[in-house]
């Protein structure tokens, strides 16, 4: 069903070829390569190739006006040594962590409330589909910055209860907070994701437990989240290695600074201003591999870990 | 939750059953007594009753804020910080006439830059992707296997890694400041999520079609633009949607490869205009950020099936 789940079945298993692809094993190598010639010269022109002049870089001190000085490990060890880097980590993997499970919850959550022949479920889903396709825009960061400002809308509905709500954005204690609930609030996508999944649960295994007398809690337990975790799974690795990479909301609502005091200084923030603030191309290169590792790590323990909690029903 | 409109089991529902989760517990609690199915259809329909309220809750405070910003962009300025309402007394179009011309050029200018990037960016992910994805669901060669599982990887390959010496080549080219560097890659299928969607459409339509179309003698370019990208419509379709989209709202690639306001596409120009501004204008700032989410909204309006059914069937934001 997806790029991740065909990756994990070409690991998985090794299928016997189909008579048919016996059959057409005759190959066209020629007409293949021809097809595939714009995406092979983009592999090697404008991914692969960059990748490897980016590790590259990356042991080397390069201002793009000089040419790139080989300098070995010091990129790296400098990096061991840079607090704001630490901190920019720290920002980062709060945000993942934090931000990544509170928007799968709240996507499963509303997907069960819509689930199956509620009334007026494509209007409720646009309403709720619609902020995920608007949430990575700068417009909407804007937004964001005025109703979390001091005299936003948000502390203008709090001063209605007397409330006198925190600047919400400037103080550096709920800045990255505001941003979480960003993220949170583009839940939309991994909602439709959960919603066609629920789809697929076959409506005998409920029938089943029904008359065996299960309670609604035990089948969600029970049925709806085995059948679903391939697709929790699925949002899980997705939406985790795309909120390593978020980039335009802290940097909008932050004024391109990372503030108030690097408490929404993004990885990739930090790494912007490093390569394209300063040109230190090299240590950006280095901090570039590095979220390349942290982000292969954390996929690689989310595919070791599926296999304890991921139900394939095949 | 799953669904309660089955008969009730015939032994007694266990307590915790009723209690069930958030929202209903007078539904749930309503479906212990009931019985006959006149009193279940209505524990039934206070279920239903009581989802609505939470999905119309929850949509509201979800919607609020987009709702508020129209509002806001048609109010006075100082009104902007002093009224959480939606309430208007008056249409005030001079938040739009101000923010249209606040910066070097008219905003329309930059609609119009934005515009380019996108249009190159669909014909580049339409032809190439397609192209891709034909040769990966339809032929064989050496080396398929690896080709496939490399362009899996690529989708997840975080876009940093490759943008420090991506913008070296594209500035030694001298392509700073024009969209080159905003179209070539899609020209090249490097948005290989597309590749991918297409792939699994392709995978979808029967090969006796493609069978029927090489005994009356097609090679494979005939094949592919008679048979295949006429049947793939819809996937054309959700990849025009996505990349229109994506390209529209993309602030890092613009933010890095275009520095001159000559060539702003929307998202650096409302960038420079909220450098530029004091917090007096917030106003013509609104305005002009809901003149770029108009086109979005327009394309989700119209587009929603193909987005919807691309999600659902290939998962990807």
């Amino acid at each position: 069903m997806s790029a991740i789940s065909e990756l994990s079945s070409m690991s998985r298993r090794k299928r016997p070829a189909t008579a048919e692809e016996k059959r057409a094993n005759r190959r066209d190598n020629k007409a293949a390569y021809i097809f595939l010639l714009p995406w092979l010269i983009g592999l090697v022109a404008i991914t692969v190739g960059p990748m490897f002049m980016s590790l590259y870089l990356s042991f080397t001190d390069y201002n793009l006006l000089q040419p790139p000085e080989w300098t070995g490990l010091d990129n790296f060890t400098r990096m061991l040594g840079d607090a704001r880097l630490h901190n920019s980590l720290r920002v980062t993997f709060t945000y993942v962590l934090v931000g990544v499970p509170l928007q799968l919850a709240v996507a499963l959550l509303i997907a069960l409330v819509l689930d199956k022949g509620l009334r007026g479920l494509p209007f409720y889903r646009s309403i709720f589909y619609l902020p995920s396709l608007l949430g990575g825009s700068v417009a909407v960061a804007i937004l964001w910055k005025q109703i979390f400002g001091t005299s936003g809308l948000v502390n203008q509905v709090l001063a209605m209860f007397g409330i006198t709500g925190p600047g919400w954005i400037s103080d550096p204690s709920t800045s990255l907070g505001s941003i979480i609930l960003l993220h949170v609030w583009t839940f939309g996508s991994p909602m439709i994701i959960f919603l066609a999944g629920l789809r697929q649960i076959p409506n005998m295994y409920y029938e089943a437990a029904e008359v065996d007398g299960a309670t609604t809690l035990q089948k969600f337990w029970r049925i709806t989240l085995p059948m679903l975790s391939p697709i929790i799974f699925f949002n899980l690795v997705l939406q985790i290695i795309g909120s390593f990479q978020s980039f335009t909301q802290a940097f909008i609502v932050s004024g391109g600074n990372g503030g108030p005091s690097d408490s929404t200084m993004f990885f990739t923030l930090y790494l912007y201003q490093k390569g394209f603030g300063q040109f230190e191309m090299g240590y950006a290169s280095a901090m570039a591999w590095f979220l390349l590792v942290i982000i292969g790590a954390f996929t690689a323990i989310n595919f070791i870990a599926s296999k304890y909690w991921v139900f394939y029903d095949d | 939750m799953t669904e309660l409109r089955t008969l009730p089991a015939p032994e007694k529902v266990p307590a915790s059953g009723g209690k069930s989760r958030g929202g209903s517990p007078r539904a749930g609690g309503r479906k212990r007594e009931s019985r006959g199915t006149l009193a279940f259809s209505r524990s039934a329909r206070l279920k239903a009753m009581a989802k609505h309220a939470v999905l119309i809750i929850a949509g509201g405070i979800m919607i609020y804020p987009l709702l508020w910003m129209v509002v806001s962009s048609l109010r006075p300025n100082e009104l902007i910080f002093r009224e959480p309402g939606l309430w208007l007394n008056s249409l005030e179009m001079g938040n739009y006439t101000d923010g249209w011309s606040a910066l070097t050029h008219p905003f329309g200018h930059y609609m119009l830059n934005s515009a380019v990037v996108v249009i190159g960016s669909i014909l580049g992910n339409l032809i190439s992707c397609s192209m891709a994805a034909y040769a990966f669901a339809r032929l064989q060669f050496s080396g398929k296997k690896l080709f496939f599982g490399i362009m899996l990887l690529t989708i997840m390959l975080p876009f940093h890694v490759i943008i420090v010496p991506q913008y070296i080549l594209f500035s030694q080219i001298g392509w700073v400041n024009t969209f080159w560097p905003l179209i070539v890659p899609k020209l090249l299928a490097t948005d290989a999520f597309f590749v991918f969607l297409m792939v699994q459409f392709i995978r979808g339509i029967p090969t006796e079609l493609d069978e029927a179309a090489r005994i009356d003698g097609a090679g494979h370019p005939r094949i592919f633009l008679r048979v295949i990208l006429p049947l793939m419509v819809p996937a054309l379709a959700t990849t025009t949607i996505f990349t229109f989209i994506w390209t529209w709202n993309d602030f890092f690639g613009a933010l890095i490869y275009l520095t001159d306001p000559e060539m702003f596409t929307v998202p650096v120009a409302l960038r420079a205009f909220v450098d530029s501004q004091s917090a007096t204008s917030w106003g013509s700032l609104f305005a002009m950020s809901i003149v770029s989410l108009l086109p979005v909204f327009l394309v989700f309006l119209f587009g929603q099936r193909f987005l919807i059914k691309g999600i659902a069937t290939t998962g990807i934001k």
